[in-house]
């Protein structure tokens, strides 16, 4: 059992929460995963690691209310318990001097993306942080990217932060102006997909984190499985980092939509059972 | 061994086979002619005193039968239902020239669940030496029950959330139902067993920071954990998964009981299952307990070649599985939306028997045809997990990825010694065996 020791309300629907659980805070390193599970009735869910503090033994994990096992989730409080906490899983981040880094983040992966920043930041790293949500209420960690970053730019769909667009409209400013050595992205699919093809262009490697569909997390069925360079790679072992210019990204699309429909009858079935006093045993 | 009737075992996950009756059991056992020189032993991995347990039985003394089972196995349960007998000490029974072997597997099973859940019996003097293994599946299990007997102090890591690996995840509940394997834990953690779960080794805890806790020695058993997939087109189309993937969604994440239960599962209609062994048997018979209406099992070579257990080719035919053999996937083929709707097949025909009798297999160019699929699981066996081995500088793998050991079953890192799968067994009785034999070893390597 893991204990829940502190809960923070980031954004609309976004939380940030610190978990007690010393051997995995002793061994995380940016880029890495947990895998979680609830309860005994749970699935297991992939996490990416926001953060540590090795002094307490905590490891925090920012989630959106999603799915109903993040519904869940954000629905427990300080002094709970989660059942398994698995981790650190996956290849760290490759962390060194690149030069200038681009570091591209949109929702909820502003929070994978500012653990890589922090550690490229140490090695004297330019980094130029570009942030995309929908709206202004759903940018987070506005202070600590500035903290880590030379610059930081924001694009939200309807303008009520930094400029009206997309994470792409910048990022082509950005490279038309200067030399950028690696970007590194994580979001959502489309948004990492959309840059993938502007720096593909101008040969600038780019570092996307992806997250499919995953069950065991370290490598035992296959459920991660995603195609890079024409080759099957499995996400949890393999990753979960790859090249951009080399994933398929129509068939990681369509293998996100594997399970929607089930996804709707447990999202439902969670929120009736939160409404409805019968059906509480 | 009576089995229930499958029109309706098919539709349910209760245990196929019955086990025997009193009667049956005693008939069974005296049918054993007690050899002075018993070869059946020389058939165990793990060296049963078979005729020592089937006298007691053939008193209806179960309980010292299960006494006798316990002190050279540590899960008689286990081994009682899935142990490939015909392979093993039942090819060995004398009385197999007359094709009348006596019926080892069903008689341990008999012993072992009638025996008491109590170990009291068993004295130990504690070393307080403390040995750390890696993986709870039937290897690390066996070596860490050995090593309490003798009075280690063992620790045992799962990275998984539940403790027994293949044994808990992979076979499914109508083969080895899941309170049978909870026995079996339950007097192992009564001999003093430690498990600690949501561990993986090498990430969340370093080999190294095992032996700076105190550990004198490691036995790594983490299984094989790696699905192989053909690596032809289409593959990664939605509903196709690999047989652990499957099994894993049922067995262990009990998703034929969503929406109780998180994890989903997709109830096809027409399943196609790739493979031969037994895990492609267990993979078709689950498939048809969640519903399917046909479920074909697609194998490369004839049915003499099938790996499966032959009782397992059985109770999958009589349930409905339909085999299709000499036939080999080329590609899958999706709908629009990327799921799987068909399966596009070769025949493949013998094309020569050598002088060794070996049988070579051909493609026969030309004979393409489709089979309808909503659902194809690939049971094609699978890689050693390379996350561990990859960790641990200095250790030495073969080109597939093994773990190489040394006859005492060290690997090239003085202490570290592995078992299983992950060094290239196959089956849950090889890999106990392992285990035993690592137990023993490393109690020589700690006394040296």
């Amino acid at each position: 059992m893991y204990k829940i020791i502190s809960t923070d309300e980031i954004g609309p629907k976004i939380k940030s929460y610190e978990i007690y659980a010393p051997d995995i805070a002793k061994n995380a390193k940016a880029g890495q995963f947990v895998m979680l599970r609830i309860n005994d009735r749970g699935e297991r869910i992939p996490l990416t690691i926001a953060g540590t503090n090795l002094e307490k033994g905590l490891v925090k994990i920012i989630f959106q209310e999603l799915g109903k096992t993040t519904m869940q989730l954000a629905s427990l409080s300080i002094g709970e318990y989660i059942k398994d906490f698995a981790g650190p899983l996956g290849h760290p981040t490759e962390i060194k001097k690149y030069g200038t880094v681009a570091a591209i983040a949109g929702g909820v992966g502003t929070a994978e993306i500012l653990p890589i920043i922090k550690e490229l930041k140490n090695l004297d790293n330019k980094i130029i942080t570009i942030i995309g949500a929908r709206c202004k209420d759903l940018i987070i960690l506005k202070d600590e990217l500035k903290q880590c970053s030379s610059s930081v730019f924001f694009a939200t769909n309807d303008g009520t932060y930094g400029i009206k667009g997309y994470v792409t409209d910048v990022l082509k400013k950005v490279i038309n102006k200067e030399k950028v050595d690696i970007i590194y992205a994580v979001g959502p699919v489309y948004m990492m997909k959309a840059i993938s093809e502007i720096t593909r262009k101008k040969n600038i490697k780019t570092i996307v984190s992806l997250n499919p569909i995953m069950l065991d997390g370290a490598g035992m069925c296959g459920a991660c499985r995603i195609t890079v360079n024409n080759k099957t790679k499995f996400a949890c072992v393999d990753g979960p980092e790859f090249d951009a210019s080399l994933v398929d990204w129509e068939e990681l699309v369509s293998r996100l939509d594997l399970f929607k429909n089930f996804e709707k009858i447990a999202i439902d079935k969670f929120k009736h059972n939160r409404e409805c006093n019968c059906c509480k045993k | 061994m009576p089995a229930r009737d499958p029109n309706i075992r098919k539709k349910d996950f209760e245990q196929v086979n019955c086990g025997y009756t009193q009667s049956e059991m005693l008939k069974e056992a005296k049918r054993c002619l007690q050899c002075q020189e018993s070869l059946c032993i020389r058939g165990c991995p793990v060296g049963v005193d078979i005729p020592g347990f089937i006298k007691y039985l053939t008193q209806n003394d179960p309980k010292q039968a299960a006494i006798v089972l316990r002190r050279r196995n540590n899960l008689p349960a286990v081994c009682g239902r899935v142990c490939p007998q015909e392979n093993q000490c039942e090819k060995f029974c004398v009385l197999s020239k007359r094709n009348e072997s006596i019926s080892i597997g069903n008689l341990e099973r008999y012993a072992a669940d009638a025996s008491t859940r109590d170990n009291s019996n068993i004295a130990i003097n504690k070393n307080g030496i403390k040995i750390a293994v890696i993986g709870s599946g039937p290897a690390g299990l066996t070596c860490g029950g050995e090593l309490l007997k003798i009075g280690y102090d063992v620790t045992v890591y799962e990275s998984l959330h539940d403790v027994g690996g293949v044994l808990r995840y992979g076979i499914p509940e109508f083969r080895l139902p899941k309170d049978v394997l909870d026995l079996e834990l339950h007097n192992l953690k009564k001999l003093g067993m430690k498990i600690i779960l949501n561990v993986l080794i090498g990430r969340t805890k370093t080999i190294k920071e095992l032996f700076d806790e105190g550990y004198k020695a490691v036995f790594i058993a983490t299984g094989a954990g790696l699905p192989i997939f053909p690596k032809i087109s289409g593959e990664n189309l939605n509903h196709i998964y690999s047989a652990n993937e499957f099994l894993v969604r049922v067995n262990l994440m009990h998703s034929f009981d969503f929406p109780s239960y998180d994890t989903p599962v997709y109830r096809a209609r027409n399943v196609v299952v790739i493979g031969g062994g037994n895990t492609a048997m267990d993979t078709a018979r689950t498939a048809l307990r969640l519903g399917a209406e046909n479920v074909k099992l697609v194998y490369r070579k004839t049915e003499d070649e099938i790996p499966a257990r032959e009782e397992e080719q059985i109770h999958a035919k009589e349930e409905g599985i339909e085999f299709v053999t000499l036939t080999s996937p080329v590609k899958f083929i999706g709908n629009e939306k990327r799921f799987v709707k068909a399966v596009e097949c070769i025949k493949i025909e013998l094309a020569n028997i050598d002088s060794l009798g070996r049988r070579y297999f051909h493609k026969v160019v030309g004979s393409n045809y489709i089979i309808k699929a909503d659902m194809v699981v690939l049971a094609l066996g699978l890689h050693p997990n390379p996350i561990l081995p990859s960790l641990i500088d200095g250790l030495i793998t073969d080109t597939s990825g093994y773990v190489i050991t040394d006859n005492s079953l060290m690997t090239s890192l003085p202490g570290i010694f592995a078992g299983g799968d992950i060094i290239g067994g196959t089956t849950v009785i090889e890999a106990m065996g392992m285990g035993k034999r690592a137990a023993r070893e490393i109690e020589k390597y700690l006394k040296r």
